[in-house]
């Protein structure tokens, strides 16, 4: 009987056989790559923020990464007075809508936000921005694979160079830019380390505690259950 | 404990060890719920250092700017005003600021970093309200004929003088509090912290 | 409460003792201590399905605190701040960043939310192993249900407080069911929302419901639930009833006080779940998008909905309900078909005691027809879970139209398998594990 049951219990598993969507790549891991997030830090602030927010992320919090309030203020810090002030922008809404059809997302919580059943927010992330080619037919001048129709333009063009789709549906370099293919790609890797990261701030934390409370339950575990075999010898 | 007939020892002591653990774990959870409470990370950006750009304020004028949600006066004294603040010592509660209100390097007789700039947090050491300035002189300010200039407290009437000291026989204790300050320039002061660029 | 303990405590002359008496002496004290717990025969065979009853109310006061602390810094606004981010949303992140310690508490409240649904699931599935719900226990059954239906109220109103693309998605969906009620329908979602869409005023209300109304009825209805369970006794996995055998001091032979065994028992069960909720909130507090779902990470955005909307992992197996009726059916269209079947499909647990007509309680002595059947019944149930994750193809909504129809199979013809089958002669005592 209890086999028939498990075995039951296993044919909902069946249905998860469902199809994935586009094919991402995996994006590096740079969580704790303090160089690495500090130059996609850089990345950010220079390219994605006079369009983009963050504007839950504090500037001050950059400290994180290892940076100094000083190195912040004098390197990082344009879109704010205070330090201690979030990545906001000074664009208007309104006129983002005017310019893009839609205003351009609040970027903080995009690489958690973005994570489906083909990969996580950074793999997305990764292959999205690496996934631009010429298309006249848009308004830009640009389109992309992993998110068609896309209104922003190819911020990173001059860096990665001109994409052109080939005849068989492949991303093709057509004019090389300023960097390397591969020194884009660290590029873009760190700058997806970077927006990980600030979806995230406190996760290298939290699973440092993780650990640490669960070694605690598990002593305590030993006292409670040493404590209920000291009672229950009793009952027979 | 002692350990009797009726008390079986291993149990006691297994139970007050788990107790103990248990009570550790209590207290560890406790932790971040009591932490809570605290400014968050905007209540301090919003207390973190103001910047104060004296250089149009007149003599004689006063002008307030906000650090941490509170008011703080920056009042440009003139000659005759700092002059007049010795005599009133006798009528002061604390004359010498003696109870620390301020920073040690306001601990003067102006109660200022430079004499005829005083800077001050205008909240009533009473009960928290924010006096109103009286800068006129003489019996025409409302307070007492031989007014010096100051500040009224209109919630329980406490008198300030221009030095933010409280007068004798006041409900409030204490004279008012300077906060943390620095000149970044002769017409920039930072108020809220004591070193520049920090 | 059993029989009411009238003994009232004397001091042993220490100060604690004459404190406890002055008490007791105003307040029945000592007797709700024995009538719950130091004097309260348990039997003394419960198995690993009974720690679900003490961990659900370990995870509902873990949801109190948490909320309490969550309210605190919360902002039930829809209203855009500056970035263009409604400021409820903005609040969960600034609870989530600013607040000290906030992500914490708001992880536990998150997860908290999924294993209230895992532990009261277990709960029920532990009733119908062992036939909890039968003579006497009928209105513990009843309070159950009715604890049950609440906590879907409470997860869903607040599931639109963070104000995302789901939160926002879902409660329209939801809200729209009503709609299918014939007549009285569409006014009664407009009454809902208190607007023509979900917004802020839906947001205001569902907050107030969720703090205040829905918890306040769910505490009592606990407590209904556990006075009316210690007024009969607790079943045990033999489904006998050990007060028909007493000692000649009237304690039930095959019972033994809830204090200290079960107390120090519970313990250990609640260290083991709480190690299972540390490992989900630590490591995975996204729960693989099913306690906290990616896409609710994009603000509540009115004019755009998300491709693919999945309930809850919890309601999942009703929206797969709703979902598989296809067929306008009599006079009635399918919408209505759908909303009618998934009331159904909750409302009918309350009339277990009564479609049960076998001689025993436990599935120990159960014959194969109800093992069969209850093991059926949970594998759809789980199918049905699953597919009401999943984009609705015509082939999946067969499989959910065949569960659909298993699901409800299973307790229309309970009367009649239950008294076809086959049982085992019941112990006189409880027996080992």
């Amino acid at each position: 009987m209890k086999k028939l049951f498990l075995a039951l219990l296993f044919v909902p598993l069946l249905a998860f056989a469902a199809g994935t969507e586009v094919h991402l790549d995996k994006a590096p891991d740079r969580s704790r790559d303090l160089a690495a997030l500090q130059n996609g830090a850089k990345v950010f602030v220079n390219y994605c923020l006079n369009c983009h927010s963050a504007s839950y992320y504090r500037y001050n919090r950059l400290t994180d990464l290892g940076l100094t309030e000083g190195q912040i203020k004098d390197n990082l810090l344009f879109t704010a007075d205070k330090i201690g002030e979030p990545m906001t922008i000074a664009m208007r809404r309104a006129e983002a809508k005017e310019w893009f059809g839609v205003p351009p997302p609040d970027l903080t919580l995009i690489a958690r936000a973005r994570t489906s059943g083909s990969g996580s927010g950074a793999d997305w992330l990764y292959t999205y921005l690496r996934s631009y080619h010429r298309d006249d037919s848009r308004p830009t001048g640009w389109n992309n694979l992993v998110f068609p129709n896309v209104g922003m333009p190819h911020i990173l063009w001059e860096l990665q160079g001109e994409q052109e789709l080939s005849p068989d549906h492949k991303l093709v370099l057509a004019k090389p830019g300023v960097l390397q293919p591969a020194e884009f790609d660290a590029m873009v890797a760190d700058l997806v380390g970077f927006l990980t990261y600030i979806a995230e701030p406190m996760a290298n934390f939290r699973k440092e505690l993780g650990v640490v409370v669960l070694i605690f339950l598990f002593v305590l575990f030993i006292f409670s259950y040493a404590l209920k075999r000291e009672y229950w010898k009793d009952i027979h | 404990m002692s350990c009797d007939d009726k008390v079986d020892c291993g149990r006691r002591r297994l139970l007050v060890a788990t107790a103990t653990v248990g009570g550790v774990a209590g207290v560890a959870t406790a932790i971040p719920f009591v932490s809570t409470f605290a400014p968050s990370e905007r209540a301090k950006s919003a207390g973190a250092p103001v910047e104060a750009d004296i250089s149009k304020l007149a003599p004689g004028q006063m002008m307030t700017v906000e650090w941490r949600g509170k008011p703080v006066w920056i009042i440009h004294r003139t000659k005759e005003m700092l002059d007049n603040l010795t005599k009133l010592d006798d009528k002061m509660a604390d004359p010498k600021s003696n109870r620390l209100m301020q920073p040690g390097y306001a601990k003067n007789e102006y109660r200022s970093i430079k004499p005829e700039y005083l800077v001050a947090i205008g909240i009533c050491t009473h009960l928290g309200c924010s006096p109103t300035e009286k800068f006129t002189t003489g019996a025409e300010s409302g307070v007492t004929a031989d007014w010096q200039g100051g500040f009224f407290c209109p919630c329980h009437g406490s008198i300030f003088d221009l030095a933010g000291r409280v007068y004798k026989s006041m409900p409030a204790p204490d004279n008012l509090e300077i906060p943390p300050h620095v000149y970044l320039s002769d017409a920039k002061i930072l108020i809220g912290e004591d070193k520049k660029g920090a | 409460m059993g029989a009411a303990n009238t003994d009232k405590y004397k001091s042993d002359g220490s100060a604690a003792g004459g404190l406890l008496e002055w008490v007791d002496a105003r307040f029945p004290l000592l007797s709700l201590w024995n009538d719950h717990l130091a004097k309260y025969y348990a039997p003394k065979n419960f198995n690993f399905w009974y720690f679900f009853g003490s961990l659900a109310i370990l995870v509902l006061v873990l949801q109190i605190v948490t909320g309490i602390f969550l309210t605190m810094h919360y902002k039930p606004d829809a209203a855009l701040n500056a970035s263009g981010i409604p400021a409820a949303f903005a609040s969960v992140e600034y609870i989530m960043r600013d607040v000290p310690w906030g992500w914490l508490i708001r992880y536990m409240h998150s997860t908290g939310a999924s294993a209230f649904f895992i532990v009261v699931y277990l709960h029920m599935f532990r009733g119908m192993l062992y036939g909890s719900y039968r003579n006497p226990r009928e209105l513990i059954w009843i309070f159950g249900v009715l604890i049950f239906l609440l906590l879907m109220a409470e997860a869903f109103l607040g599931y639109l407080l963070p104000w995302g693309q789901l939160s926002y998605w879902g409660a329209q969906v939801i809200v729209n069911m009503f709609t299918a009620i014939p007549v009285i329908g569409p006014d009664f979602a407009l009454l809902l929302r208190g607007d023509y869409v979900v917004s802020d005023a839906t947001l205001n209300r569902f907050f107030a419901l969720h703090v205040v109304a829905i918890p306040l009825a769910l505490i009592g209805l606990v407590a209904a639930h556990i006075m009316a369970l210690h007024e009969v006794g607790s079943n045990n996995p033999d489904g006998i009833e050990i007060k028909k055998k007493k000692g000649p001091d009237g304690i039930p032979l095959d019972g033994i006080p809830f204090h200290p065994y079960y107390s120090v028992k519970d313990l250990v069960g609640a260290v083991v779940f709480l190690m299972v909720f540390a490992i989900v909130i630590f490591f995975m507090p996204e729960g693989g998008g099913y306690f906290l779902e990616y896409n609710n990470f994009f603000p509540a955005d009115p004019l755009v909905t998300p491709s693919h909307i999945a309930p809850l992992w919890y309601f999942s197996p009703y929206y797969s309900i709703l979902r598989a009726n296809t067929v306008n059916f009599f006079w009635i269209d399918a919408k209505l078909w759908g909303v009618i079947f998934m009331g159904l499909g909750v409302m009918i647990f309350f009339f277990l005691p009564w479609l049960d007509r076998s001689p025993v309680k436990s599935i120990r002595y159960r014959g194969p027809l109800f093992k069969g059947a209850l093991a059926i019944f949970v594998a759809c149930f789980i199918i049905l879970g699953v597919l009401g994750t999943m984009p609705a193809t015509p082939g999946l909504t067969m499989i959910a139209q065949v569960c659909s129809i298993i699901y409800f199979a299973f307790f229309l013809l309970m009367p009649i398998y239950t008294s076809l089958d086959r049982c085992k002669a019941e112990p006189e005592r409880v027996t080992g594990k």
